[in-house]
């Protein structure tokens, strides 16, 4: 398969485990890496990267799990927009399972009878709007820069086609602030960063810049395969073992350095930069996407102002230090014990790309 | 019949039922043991051998998609179930829920499906049974189908015959079903060909275990959780044991690995209904690799594996990578990620 196969030859890839191993031979401890995207986390896992390269370099999952990073209460908004009468939900995949702060789910809303629709683009979401013309529909805008374009796109078409039954609710985020957030906070000790793929394609290569340039780290933008992860991996041993730490761009395939201006200027068109909540980080400033004025008839938390109870994190689970870095899934009293992916107490337990997730999954001695 | 859609009364059991069952289920199912209008089908003695019976409820939607439909996968499903446990699938009944409306040239394409899957299948479906519901009731129309078959004499299969060493077989491409629906349901952007593996598997099975008597140990047919699921429920049966696949070994088409990668899903939790995974003494498997190679539904079959003396309980993958990782039961209903 083109864009696959040659990023997954196996020759190659036991080469330059041999090149990080060589490397890192003289160092005393691991080099350690902050994947910031859960895709990586996932397929480090996948692809068995991390026994590969146990002793040598330590990976440290990151926010970059949409899901992860969605705080309680939004989830909570979510699930109170999907019992308003007559609203049709729709959302991705993965946040069905989520728990909000009273465990509850959309999953569980749905059974209550609530209507919630699995898509896979929001442009799916924009035909259930012609085909409900006296529903309104509403699409669940979850993810990063990535995702938040598509759901740009689909605003604007239903604008275009004057379809007036169809809103989202934004709860994009953005991927520098939550970084610059991390290293900030300075708890968690890193060598470098590897840098998200698919949300690099949309902002560029170049978003990355202040890594080096204010906290004197590397970052290597990767893509998903084995050689990506394993090319941005010794990149990054290379730049922490010589002490220059610079931006490298090794997902040329999707990333340019300015990235993707019609996805920019869509998303400009449609969102503002505002505060978002994280799960983990709190209230950042300028680091959401809202709609903006001009879009208010199509803004879902202004059409169905839904009143909640004030949102608590769950007892005893460690989302929040899991996303940022500062404690493994193992750390966490609920992992394995009370928190599975039969019954997730927290969101990193929920995304196939969630940390805990990951571990739970595939993290064995052998 | 006059009227073309199905009506409460259809389920009434008045001359509207019997219209019904002598036009659609009489005309299609036309075997000496079917027993259309009396209570039981009357069936000769069997042969010899120990009695299995199955049964399974088929719901799938939409009722028609490439390589299938309701009613070949109502018999497929229930024919694989017997064949997998060793048995001769020999007779079937067939149960319908039929929601009031549903286009009567619909249920016809079904039952003519069914009975052409069950000529094919060397099966014979022998008694039947139609209910009708109000509208919203039920989806269109569901169905179940039991079936019973021998298992001859001295053929013993099961956990308690798994043992180290014996090597896995699976007798083709895996995911095609699952996939085949969620592209054809979802009407995804991109196209594809990519067709059900919908099939009667008794054939083929007994082409395995006549190469090799008593030397197949376990088998399963791999549908819902597919093949990672068989194996894993296996070690959950023969805790002492472990399994260790080959993910290069493992057959996959390329429409199958190319929507599982834009989809984030893994192919081998996709559903099957024409695959079935075989543990097989070591010293036989390129006896039974043959055989099942030289039926039409096993051209693609390949070894993936073997069970192993160590990490029992687990399911191990070995990447080309040189790596290792576990192939975890699954939690749910798999899910595309966001991004």
């Amino acid at each position: 398969m083109k864009f696959i196969d040659e990023f997954r030859d196996p020759a190659l890839a036991r080469r330059l485990v041999g090149q990080i191993r060589q490397m890192t031979a003289s160092r005393a401890a691991p080099v350690r890496l902050m994947e910031f995207c859960g895709g990586h986390t996932h397929a480090a896992y996948r692809f068995g990267l991390r026994e590969l390269l146990d002793g040598a370099v330590e990976l440290i999952s990151g926010p970059g799990c949409p899901v992860c990073v969605t705080a309680a209460a939004d989830l909570d908004r979510a699930i109170a927009l999907a019992e308003w009468p007559d609203v049709i939900l729709a959302t991705f995949g993965d946040m069905v399972r989520v728990p909000g702060s009273r465990v509850q789910t959309l999953q569980a809303a749905r059974a209550r009878g609530a209507d919630v629709r699995v898509v896979y683009s929001p442009l799916d979401a924009l035909t259930l709007a012609r085909q409900h013309p006296a529903r309104p529909v509403v699409m669940l805008g979850v993810g990063f820069e990535t995702t938040a374009p598509g759901i740009a796109a689909a605003l604007v078409q239903a604008e275009t086609e004057r379809i007036t039954n169809f809103s989202a609710l934004s709860l994009h985020k953005l991927t520098p602030p939550a970084m610059r957030a991390i290293l900030g906070a300075g708890d968690v000790p890193l060598d470098g960063i590897i840098g998200p793929g698919h949300v690099s394609a949309v902002i560029g290569s170049d978003a990355w810049g202040f890594l080096p340039r204010e906290y004197g780290i590397a970052c290597a933008v990767a893509g998903f395969e084995p050689l990506d992860l394993l090319g941005a991996i010794a990149g990054l041993v290379r730049a922490t073992v010589e002490g220059v730490p610079v931006v490298d761009n090794l997902y040329m395939r999707g990333v340019r350095s300015e990235g993707n201006p019609t996805a920019l200027a869509l998303l400009n068109r449609v969102f503002e930069v505002g505060t978002a909540k994280w799960r983990g980080l709190g209230a950042l400033p300028d680091s959401g996407l809202r709609l903006r004025a001009e879009w208010a008839h199509r803004n879902a938390a202004r059409l169905f102002p839904v009143t909640r109870e004030p949102a608590r994190e769950p007892p005893g689970c460690r989302c929040g230090d899991i996303v940022r870095g500062r404690s493994a899934p193992m750390d966490c009293p609920l992992f394995r014990r009370v928190c599975t992916p039969e019954n997730p107490i927290g969101p990193c337990m929920v995304s196939n790309e969630g940390a805990c997730a990951a571990v739970f999954q595939y993290a064995v001695d052998f | 019949m006059h009227n073309t859609t199905i009506l409460m009364a259809h389920g009434a059991g008045g001359r509207m039922s019997r219209e019904l069952i002598r036009a659609v289920f009489a005309a299609h199912f036309a075997n000496p043991g079917l027993a259309p209008l009396s209570d039981a089908a009357v069936l000769p003695a069997l042969p010899p051998g120990a009695l299995a019976l199955t049964t399974d409820s088929y719901v799938v939607q939409p009722l028609f998609f490439p390589g299938g439909d309701i009613g070949k996968l109502a018999v497929c499903g229930t024919v694989n179930d017997l064949a997998v446990s060793g048995a001769t699938p020999l007779y079937l009944s067939a149960g319908f829920i039929l929601e009031e409306g549903l286009p009567l040239e619909t249920l016809t394409c079904v039952v003519a499906s069914m009975a052409e899957t069950a000529r094919a299948a060397g099966v014979q479906i022998v008694t039947d049974d139609t209910k009708v519901v109000e509208r919203g009731a039920a989806d269109q129309l569901f169905i179940n189908t039991a079936g019973v078959g021998v298992v001859p004499p001295g053929l013993t299969l099961g956990a308690a015959r798994l043992c180290a060493g014996d090597a896995l077989l699976v007798n083709g491409t895996v995911g095609d079903h699952g996939l085949a629906l969620m592209l054809h349901r979802q009407e995804m952007a991109f196209q594809s060909d990519l067709e059900s593996d919908c099939a009667p598997l008794n054939g083929l099975i007994a082409a395995a275990l006549d190469a090799a008597p008593g030397q197949v140990h376990w088998m399963r047919d791999a549908t819902r959780g597919g093949l990672a699921t068989v194996l894993n429920e296996w070690v959950l049966d023969a805790p002492a044991l472990g399994i260790e696949i080959e993910e290069e070994a493992i057959p996959l088409r390329p429409a199958v690995r190319a929507g599982c990668e834009f989809l984030g899903l893994d192919p081998l939790y996709a559903a099957n209904e024409g695959k079935a995974v075989f543990a097989v003494a070591g010293e036989a498997a390129s006896a039974v690799l043959a055989a099942l190679r030289a039926h039409p539904l096993g051209e693609n079959a390949a070894m993936i594996g073997r069970v192993a003396a160590d990490h029992a309980g687990r399911v191990v993958l070995r990447t080309p990578y040189g790596s290792r990782r576990v192939l975890p039961m699954l939690a749910s209903e798999p899910m595309p990620r966001i991004c």
